[in-house]
């Protein structure tokens, strides 16, 4: 690090977007900077919120937030460090943390923090039995709310039953149990979370001590475990194509099909097609309740709203299956070569303490991570898919009252704003005269799409305000993966690398070269062709399917303990994840090299072609 | 194999032969017994060379020479070495010697050895004296080799070594020397490996480093090599530094070494593809089970791609400070955690 002072912008000095200050004065005031804020030190939370944020999407970072600070600073009491305030301008969220700095404080937490925090370790197991409990009783409410509608007039039951209550009260009703169906969802999903991943964290430290040039890579390769719901997806498109196979429908599907079409075929070609259809269905609910992002936007949609993802795989699987090759997870064969890895990372070890704390850490990193694994598919996709699409239910209701232009636009409201377009078409609905909101509501849409265009092309700062000296907020290391060296690369971003290169995590190793397919949306994965190169934002194992047609993948977002990174692994897919801009940096089509084992991308543009060494 | 031979095949070998075959001579005699490939030969043990100094020393005085030398008095040490290494050099050999490394090197069918000195002393593996010992390469036939076996001898004898010896107060009655002849590799590609870090002292990393052609010209760093790091266990490629190698050594027709220039092409291609990389990785593995701890490795790859060991010997620097626990152990397991949720420091 050089001595001249280099900083990051004060968030005072931001502008907002010209053109979008009504869009950014929406925004809920406790999320606007404001005096004070200068003096703490904020980063940009790309990782989690990539795209500028609709209105609505904002409602994933408060309710996240309120949930990890209080795990963090009032039930676990985490020793150095509370939660995590958030600020969003531009349609950007940036997040700072709290950290606990006097001594006497630290200590008086440890002690309420090794009673609280030791007591999950201990009963990890049976906690995390009720955990999945509590989430099944949370998806079953959310699953049991009624599709908002309004009627002409009651039904005649209403009066025959003495309900004494009217069909508008229900929307409001039906919108508040949503809202509060997330905020839980959030509590759940922190549960567990930081007391997981700081023993996963307490192993890998460990071994970055013992061996300090061990990739991160291989400590998650360890740690990994096999049988977390989030794999489970793509063995059931595996399980479809064998099905297929089995009761000869499977010429039905092909590259590029046309997936309504295939249905309404095999709906009609008897028996066989019938059932081919009723095994869907099995493998809909619940496994195709996963999106193809982090959950975090409401347009990733889920495999069940769009079919794109999983019948993009099925003709690649359906030729294996038919030419005798297994496309069935070897599980046996990964949980021994994981043992294995272990155990010769054991035997390097120099002396008896090492090999006893070793095996302390590795066995309290196995207990946690099932949950770090496992808890995705509950939250981050089944349950909010859930919610995203109760809300969309709720903007199709207003879109039909001549709210909004289009359903979906629903999602530029704040959800304060949805409360009150809600009460707004109650009120319409119960004094028989029109709702105002249609008056509203076009006009300001139209302004916060065109915000959120603006805000997509500004350059976003990483951080801002004061660079501290050193990051030990050990949520923001866990989380985000942030240090002090990553701040100094932010800061040298400009003078360093080559402009032809990304850096990113080492994922899967593996050197490999061609065109590059940016993806940007669900839609476009029929563009895949095989041997292309996937880059997007974010990776996650409901990518799988498509992992067969590719040669490499690189992401924007990720670590190396993603499960997209133990996916890659699996397929031995070269791979680097977390680059931050690829999406942006390189071009449709043009030729990259992804090196997995360094975790770098090079873009080689109009270079000659190497031959395979 | 028998402490007065003067000759003991690789095969026969252990590392307990250290004290007459040297410490190259043992080592290569282990590789070969753990079943990793190197150029088969032999050893002209210090048996032959206590034989020779026996019939120096009776014509006239050798060690008694050196013995009152002031190693900073130069012009007297280079006297003593100037007559010393002639002698060494010229003087008859005992026929029996002779006729059993002409045996040898007929047995061994090579077309062309490389000659090496293999030092007994302990201080050999420190790398001041080991730069010291004469290495010859590409030796066309058994006259040749016998003569690079004497002025492998007579490096006992350079100033250098004798200056080391007198400064160190080293004994001249356990000064001895064996050699190596071994079947010249023409490497397409060669160098050394380290299986740990030298950097780090990590033991999960594999320090490979090559360039095209003989390995002479890494060991001797008259080119920048090709420099990769890769995970023990794991095969991870971390690191990949391809330099511009200017230069390889190719053997010279009339016999030793010469430098070639390279087209600007192969100068920045990788000299070696990953799958041989893989394959050296699990050569070093093997190689540190065997002895049980991290090893300095000189290998050579054949034009036909097969893998050779050329060397192999205990890392020291690293492995001096081996031994203190990285951390703190804990009776109770979730203690550790608290260096990641702070309130201690690991």
């Amino acid at each position: 690090m050089s001595d001249q002072i280099k900083g990051f912008p004060l968030p005072s000095s931001l502008k907002v977007v010209p053109g979008t200050e009504a869009a950014q004065a929406a925004f809920p005031y406790y999320t606007q900077f404001h005096d004070g804020d200068d003096d703490r030190f904020w980063f940009y939370n790309s990782m989690h919120f990539p795209e500028p944020m609709h209105h609505f999407d904002m409602i994933t970072a408060e309710a996240a937030y309120c949930a990890l600070g209080s795990f963090n600073t009032r039930v676990h009491v985490l020793p150095t460090t509370k939660g995590i305030d958030h600020r969003i301008i531009n349609g950007r969220v940036y997040i700072g943390g709290v950290a606990v700095t006097d001594p006497a404080e630290i200590e008086a937490r440890v002690g309420e923090f090794q009673q609280r925090a030791f007591y999950y370790y201990e009963h990890w197991e049976e906690l995390y039995d009720k955990w999945k409990d509590k989430m099944r009783a949370l998806i079953a409410d959310a699953q049991a709310l009624p599709r908002p509608f309004l009627p002409d007039l009651e039904p005649i039951e209403t009066t025959h039953t003495g309900k004494g209550v009217a069909a508008n009260h229900a929307l409001i009703d039906t919108y508040r149990k949503t809202l509060e169906g997330y905020f839980r969802m959030w509590h759940h999903h922190f549960e567990f979370l930081l007391l997981g991943y700081g023993a996963y964290l307490t192993f890998f430290d460990f071994c970055k001590k013992a061996f300090p040039e061990i990739s991160d890579q291989a400590i998650s390769r360890m740690v990994a475990g096999m049988e977390a719901e989030i794999f489970r997806p793509d063995e059931e498109v595996k399980r479809l194509a064998r099905r297929a196979v089995e009761l000869g429908v499977d010429a039905h599907f092909t590259e590029n099909m046309d997936i309504e079409k295939v249905l309404a075929e095999l709906d009609t070609v008897g028996n066989s097609g019938k059932e081919w259809l009723a095994e869907l269905e099995t493998s809909r609910n619940p496994w195709f309740n996963v999106n193809v992002g982090d959950g975090f936007y409401h347009y990733h949609r889920s495999w069940n709203d769009d079919l794109s993802m999983p019948f993009a795989a099925l003709p690649g699987y359906i030729s294996k299956v038919k030419n005798g090759i297994n496309i069935e997870r070897p599980m046996a064969k990964l949980i021994e070569e994981r043992e294995q890895l272990v155990e010769d990372y054991r035997e390097l070890l120099d002396t008896d303490e090492d090999r006893a704390t070793y095996d302390q850490l590795i066995t309290l990193a196995h207990r946690v991570f099932p949950y770090v694994e496992g808890h995705k598919f509950y939250c981050e996709h089944w349950y909010t898919n859930l919610f995203f699409n109760k809300i969309r239910e709720f903007g199709d209701l207003l879109w039909r009252h001549g709210f909004f232009p289009e359903p979906k636009d629903v999602f530029h409201l704040t959800h304060y704003e949805l409360e009150s377009a809600i009460v707004d078409l109650m009120l319409s609905w119960s004094s028989g005269s029109d709702p105002i909101g249609p008056r509203v509501w076009p006009a300001k849409v139209a302004e916060r799409k065109a915000a959120n265009e603006a805000w997509a092309d500004h350059v976003v700062p990483p951080a801002l305000g004061v660079v501290p000296d050193v990051i030990d907020d050990p949520a923001i290391v866990m989380l985000w993966g942030i240090t002090r060296e990553s701040l100094d690369v932010w800061l040298s971003v400009d003078e360093g690398a080559p402009s032809n290169e990304l850096k990113g995590f080492a994922a899967c190793q593996g050197v490999v070269e061609g065109p590059a397919r940016v993806v940007k949306s669900v839609e476009e994965i029929k563009r895949l062709q095989q041997g292309d190169i996937l880059v997007c934002q974010v990776t996650n194992p409901t990518w799988a399917p498509i992992f067969q047609k590719i040669s490499a993948a690189v992401s924007d977002i990720g670590g190396s303990m993603s499960h997209m990174a133990i996916v890659a692994r699996e397929y031995g897919l070269p791979a680097v994840v977390g680059t931050g801009s690829a999406t942006q940096r390189i071009k449709d089509g043009q030729r990259i090299r992804v090196d997995g084992g360094r975790g770098i991308v090079t873009i080689l543009e109009d270079q000659p072609v190497l031959e395979e060494a | 194999m028998s402490a007065t031979d003067a000759i003991g095949w690789f095969a026969d070998l252990r590392i307990g032969d250290r004290p007459t075959v040297g410490g190259k001579g043992a080592s290569l005699g282990e590789l070969t017994h753990a079943g990793i490939d190197v150029p088969p030969g032999f050893v002209v043990t210090t048996a032959a060379f206590e034989q020779f100094l026996k019939a120096l020393e009776e014509r006239s005085p050798v060690r008694a020479l050196i013995e009152p030398l002031d190693e900073n008095d130069l012009d007297a040490v280079t006297a003593v070495s100037r007559t010393l290494r002639k002698r060494v050099e010229e003087e008859a050999l005992p026929p029996e010697v002779e006729q059993a490394i002409i045996d040898a090197h007929a047995r061994l069918g090579a077309t062309t050895v490389a000659v090496r000195s293999s030092a007994t002393t302990e201080d050999a593996e420190d790398a001041s004296f080991a730069g010291l010992q004469d290495t010859f390469l590409w030796v066309l036939d058994a006259q040749d080799t016998v003569h690079r076996v004497r002025e492998c001898w007579g490096s006992l004898y350079s100033v250098e070594s004798i200056t080391y010896r007198r400064k160190h107060g080293l004994p001249e009655d356990g000064v001895a020397m064996a050699v190596v002849v071994q079947t010249m590799v023409d490497a397409r590609t060669a160098g050394v490996m380290f299986t740990r870090s030298p950097t780090t002292g990590d033991k999960s990393v594999i320090t490979i480093e090559g360039a095209w052609g003989l390995g002479s010209a890494v060991v001797s760093g008259e080119v920048t090599p090709d420099r990769w790091v890769i995970g023990k266990i794991t095969g991870e490629i971390s690191v990949r530094d391809i330099s511009d190698k200017h230069i390889r050594q190719v053997p010279a027709p009339g016999g030793g070494i010469v430098d070639e220039a390279l087209e600007s092409e192969m100068r920045t291609q990788p000299c070696l593809s990953d799958d041989e990389l893989q394959t050296l990785r699990g050569v070093g593995r093997k190689i540190e089970r065997h002895y049980g701890r991290p090893q300095d490795i000189e290998w050579a790859m054949d034009k036909a791609g097969k893998l050779l060991l050329l060397q192999s010997r205990p890392e020291t620097v690293w492995s001096a400070r081996d031994a203190k626990p990285v951390t703190g152990t804990e009776a109770n397991p979730l203690k550790h955690v608290m260096t990641i949720f702070g309130g201690r420091k690991g």
